[in-house]
């Protein structure tokens, strides 16, 4: 089975437009919405939800005040400044790292489960999809893609697909780290612009890191031509194969609008060129031998 | 006063709002909390210099004392430490610093060593403007506590605009928890406003005070706009689409250095956050 991840580094790249075209390009393919924090793809798939599953990430302290003798044991140890002066947990700061736990003297904290977000299964027009909500401000957002890429694996196996395309995360932290571990090839998705290319290299960076093979496409090639000498340069300079540029142009708001991917929406210049991307990429793909799959995270 | 500049979705517009608000002002400290693709400095014509390592304090274990009973890894809910017959492992990137392995080894076994995740630096020679950006190294998972040691630069007696990363996980809310306001940077299309949406159940979560700058404003439709209007959340700025600010932010040039005309609407803009903040104390 072979993985793709579509990523960006910096978001508003046009990364999910290109990975929804993908995807209805793709005749056998899987698709997983990795970017689990604020999840897009949807709105251009339309999928039916046929699955809900919780997702509980790390556990979370709580205080039982009637055994705790406010002593400040905890609050001491606690290295992440998550338990205010009158001995209540902040959620939002605590990892879930079991310290308080173990120091409080009176057995007066305890850790328990909690509901991370929620990942579904689901059918869209182009084949199964795997994607997930995570709650606000959770910390186990590369967890959730993990488990999110898990799902799109037994979707692929249950359906026999032989492909998985992931959109992934902007960023290069963790969640970034989880939706490329063990793919097969990662596409960037950059612009011509100072931030692009900064965040291009760094994302190239990160795949490298990782000893995964990667592709750039850049998208709104025509904002500033010069630096897409730049990026071409860089890009030759390590390696890296551009598959293809694409004009800046209104037609993926246009099909977004109507809820359409790029290629379904028109025959123009934009869906021409993404098809031909989608060719390259694949003929990469295939060239690629699948040497990282077991390392696939769990 | 604190103010944070974010968005649920990337790449709609929160740095050029956040360096552009940060240049009209006087007075100012901006952070770049966007520590795992920091753009800032790209917009700003400065020399950076080294303040501190960020340092996560990660477990050494010396053989000689320890038995190999497993209690750390017993104890590490990070699956950072592991017993294995003849040795004990620790996976550096996994470990968050906590501490517990340390407290729980019956041997005095283990002891701590820093261990550099990211950096923080700073401009050189600052007359009134100060600016600071964490970086994450390539590779490392935890952005948060990046975000927390640059925070700790914020000094509360001058103006701080604080750029968040994207999306609405932990990250978020280390750079925007504590604010006094948050700005909330949208375009008007369908993944703009979905995004906003999510931002929208963070920074009332956090009980933030908020207002929505939409960017691009005239692409998509109307629906940003509409809801913000329906939902009496103030709109702060529309900025256009333009073919000129495009080419500008493209070769990292700030809009107020070149159309000063959008100087005195950032100033505008300042005084509204602080109307609106205000009101939102009282
Ligand atoms: S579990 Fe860890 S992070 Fe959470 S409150 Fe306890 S010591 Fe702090
Ligand atoms: S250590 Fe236990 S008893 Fe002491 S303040 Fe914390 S919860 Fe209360
Ligand atoms: S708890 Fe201490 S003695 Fe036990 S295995 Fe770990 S390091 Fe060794
Ligand atoms: S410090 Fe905490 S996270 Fe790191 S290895 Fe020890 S128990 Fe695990």
């Amino acid at each position: 089975m072979k993985q793709l991840t579509v990523i960006s580094g910096k978001g508003g790249t046009g990364k999910t437009t290109i990975a929804a075209a993908f995807a209805s390009l793709a005749k056998d393919a899987v698709i997983a919405d990795c970017d689990v924090d604020a999840a897009d793809m949807h709105l251009i798939l339309q999928p039916e939800i046929l699955e809900t599953i919780d997702f509980t990430g790390l556990d979370v302290a709580s205080i039982d005040e009637s055994l705790c003798v406010q002593c400040g044991k905890c609050k001491d140890a606690c290295r992440f400044d998550a338990i205010r002066d009158d001995i209540t947990i902040n959620i939002y700061e605590c990892e879930g790292c079991g310290v308080c736990e173990y120091v409080c003297p009176e057995g007066a904290v305890s850790m328990v489960e909690r509901k991370a977000g929620d990942a579904y299964l689901s059918k869209t027009r182009f084949g199964p999809m795997a994607h997930a909500r995570l709650g606000i401000g959770e910390e186990a957002s590369g967890k959730l893609v993990s488990f999110v890429r898990n799902n799109a694996r037994t979707l692929a196996e249950k359906h026999d697909k032989d492909m998985i395309i992931i959109d992934g995360p902007p960023g290069t932290g963790c969640s970034v780290i989880a939706s490329i571990t063990g793919v097969d090839m990662v596409m960037v998705v950059t612009e011509p612009s100072v931030s692009g290319i900064h965040d291009l290299e760094r994302v190239l960076g990160v795949a490298g890191h990782f000893n995964i093979p990667a592709v750039v496409c850049i998208n709104k090639y025509d904002i500033n031509e010069e630096n897409v000498l730049l990026i071409e340069k860089y890009c030759s300079e390590n390696g890296v194969e551009v598959v293809g540029k694409l004009p800046y142009d209104d037609t993926p708001t246009k099909a977004m609008l109507r809820e359409m991917t790029v290629v379904e929406y028109s025959d123009g210049e934009f869906s021409r060129r993404v098809k031909e991307i989608w060719e390259n990429v694949r003929r990469h793909l295939h060239e690629t031998s699948g040497h990282t799959l077991l390392t696939m995270a769990k | 006063m604190k103010i944070a500049i974010a968005s649920g979705k990337g790449g709609t517009g929160k740095t050029t709002v956040a360096v552009n608000l940060a240049l009209a002002l006087e007075n100012v400290q901006l952070f770049d909390c966007d520590v795992e693709e920091p753009n800032c400095h790209l917009f700003l014509d400065i020399d950076l210099e080294k303040v501190e390592d960020v340092n996560i304090p990660t477990p050494v274990i010396d053989k000689s004392k320890c038995d190999l009973c497993g209690k750390c890894s017993e104890f590490c809910r990070f699956n950072a430490i592991a017993v294995l017959p003849k040795e004990v492992m620790v996976f550096p990137a996994l470990c968050h610093g906590c501490g517990g392995c340390t407290l729980v080894c019956p041997n005095g076994a283990i002891s701590e060593e820093d261990r550099s995740i990211g950096i923080i630096d700073k401009n050189k020679g600052n007359d009134g403007f100060e600016f600071y950006r964490g970086l994450l190294d390539i590779g490392e998972p935890m952005a948060s506590p990046v975000i927390a040691a640059l925070k700790k630069h914020i000094d509360v007696d001058r103006t701080a605009i604080i750029d968040s990363p994207p999306g609405t996980a932990c990250p978020v809310i280390t750079s925007v928890g504590d604010v006094d306001y948050c700005v909330l940077v949208t375009e008007s299309t369908p993944f703009g406003f979905h995004d906003l949406l999510l931002a929208i159940d963070v920074v009332k979560t956090l009980e933030i005070p908020f207002g929505v700058i939409i960017n691009r404003y005239d692409i998509g439709d109307n629906s940003v706009e509409e809801y913000c209007i329906s939902q009496q959340i103030p709109i702060l700025m529309k900025i256009p689409h333009d073919m000129k600010i495009a080419r500008l932010y493209s070769e990292g040039i700030p809009f107020v250095v070149r159309m000063p005309e959008w100087k005195d609407r950032f100033v505008q803009l300042f005084d509204t956050i602080r109307h609106e903040y205000e009101e939102a104390r009282s």
